[in-house]
């Protein structure tokens, strides 16, 4: 019987393989905020447009994703946790990666200026620009603060829902943008510690690499410490309420301590258990921002101060 | 003759009905924005680079327009000027 395999040709990619170009996971943090950044915004949308503007932002998320993708293959093909993503397995090339990523900019971005307005698309086409080009292509190989500047493209899609609804932007905007941006790089600090990948043979500078794990520790205490007071002074703004400032000081609270906790411990303490302390830290960080995004989601439902 | 169903056709199907189905999804989507749009009362007309009554702002100070005549004179095509 005649078998098609009997050749190698390119891997066949199923629809699924396009999808996973998309980074997904990635894509619901980034629905969730620029949700709540829409939601909490003075102005009312209409919710069949606030549906499409948050779709077509998750959309130019994952373009971005699918050309950092194309870009970093060499990078991926390397790395144990990346090595099976579609470009690197050789399920789809690199070049329809740049493609889909081309393609769908274009089309999020043209189509969240019908959706929405056109001061939000330009945000939209400036993010994705800011994470293939300025992130990806230009600092991520560079520099050990890449966390630092990708964190902050993974900081806007609040302030584009936000724009979505006012056609601007304002102190809340900013706030949410801060929020993420200095939760984003001790969050991955603390997985840098504890997941021990070889980023160095894959040519990119993480701070536990360059700098040593004890000055890894020292950055995502500083971290947590500029972190809190921007989630304390979102609370008082015209978004904030009496819910959202006690989740807020709850968890910062928490954040705080656990930074602490990984300032003080040396690198035998850490292996003698198992990397305990910034595995809860890490699990902590992620309900962080979940957490505080939620608060304001129910703090503009039932009214704030 | 190659007549078995192979793993490969199956991916290839699945590709095709998924885009398919995100071809759909964004005609639905953007037939909902239309009507979403109209109901809102948003402003049908885009520049065309040629001016037009319908784009100017209304001015609340002009007086009312005249009542209609009774049956409104179909506009002439206008000809090129410099047609010869």
């Amino acid at each position: 019987m005649a078998d098609i395999n009997a050749y190698e040709g390119p891997a066949e990619a199923g629809f699924g393989d396009y999808v996973a170009l998309l980074k997904p996971r990635v894509m619901s943090l980034v629905v969730f905020t620029a949700l709540v950044g829409l939601w909490i915004a003075p102005q009312p949308v209409n919710p069949f447009i606030a549906f499409c503007s948050v779709l077509f932002i998750a959309i130019g998320g994952g373009a971005s994703g699918a050309l950092n993708m194309w870009y970093d293959a060499d990078i991926d093909a390397v790395m144990k946790r990346t090595a099976g993503r579609p470009v690197p397995s050789g399920r789809v090339s690199s070049q329809e990666a740049l493609a889909v990523g081309i393609a769908l900019s274009g089309l999020s971005v043209m189509m969240l200026g019908l959706a929405a307005n056109w001061f939000a698309a330009g945000f939209l086409a400036f993010t994705i620009f800011f994470y293939a080009v300025i992130y990806t292509i230009w600092l991520k190989r560079r520099t050990p603060q890449n966390i630092v500047i990708g964190g902050a493209a993974g900081a806007f899609p609040p302030m584009i829902g936000w724009a979505c609804a006012t056609g601007g932007i304002g102190i809340e905007p900013l706030l949410m943008f801060a929020l993420i941006f200095f939760w984003t790089p001790p969050h991955f600090w603390a997985l840098a510690l504890f997941m021990k990948e070889d980023y160095s043979r894959a040519g990119v500078p993480m701070l536990t690499v360059t700098h040593g794990r004890k000055v890894t520790r020292r950055h995502i205490f500083a971290y947590t410490l500029v972190l809190a007071p921007f989630a304390i002074w979102l609370g008082l703004t015209s978004v904030g309420g009496p819910l959202y400032m006690a989740v807020a000081v709850v968890l910062n609270a928490m954040f705080i301590a656990g930074g602490w906790r990984i300032l003080r411990r040396t690198e035998e303490q850490a292996m003698a258990d198992h990397y305990l302390v910034e595995k809860r830290y890490f699990r902590l960080s992620l309900y962080y921002t979940f957490l505080h995004f939620l608060a304001l989601l129910v703090q503009s439902w039932i009214g704030g101060w | 003759m190659l007549r078995t169903e192979h793993e490969l056709h199956r991916r290839r199907r699945g590709r095709n009905i998924g885009l398919l189905v995100v071809l759909i999804a964004f005609a639905a989507l953007v037939f909902g924005l239309t009507v979403v749009k109209i109901g809102q009362g948003d402003m049908m007309e885009g520049y065309d680079y040629r001016p037009r009554a319908s784009m100017l702002p209304r001015d609340p100070d002009a007086p009312a327009p005249a009542a209609a005549p009774e049956t409104p004179a179909e506009p002439q095509q206008q000809q090129p000027e410099d047609q010869q």
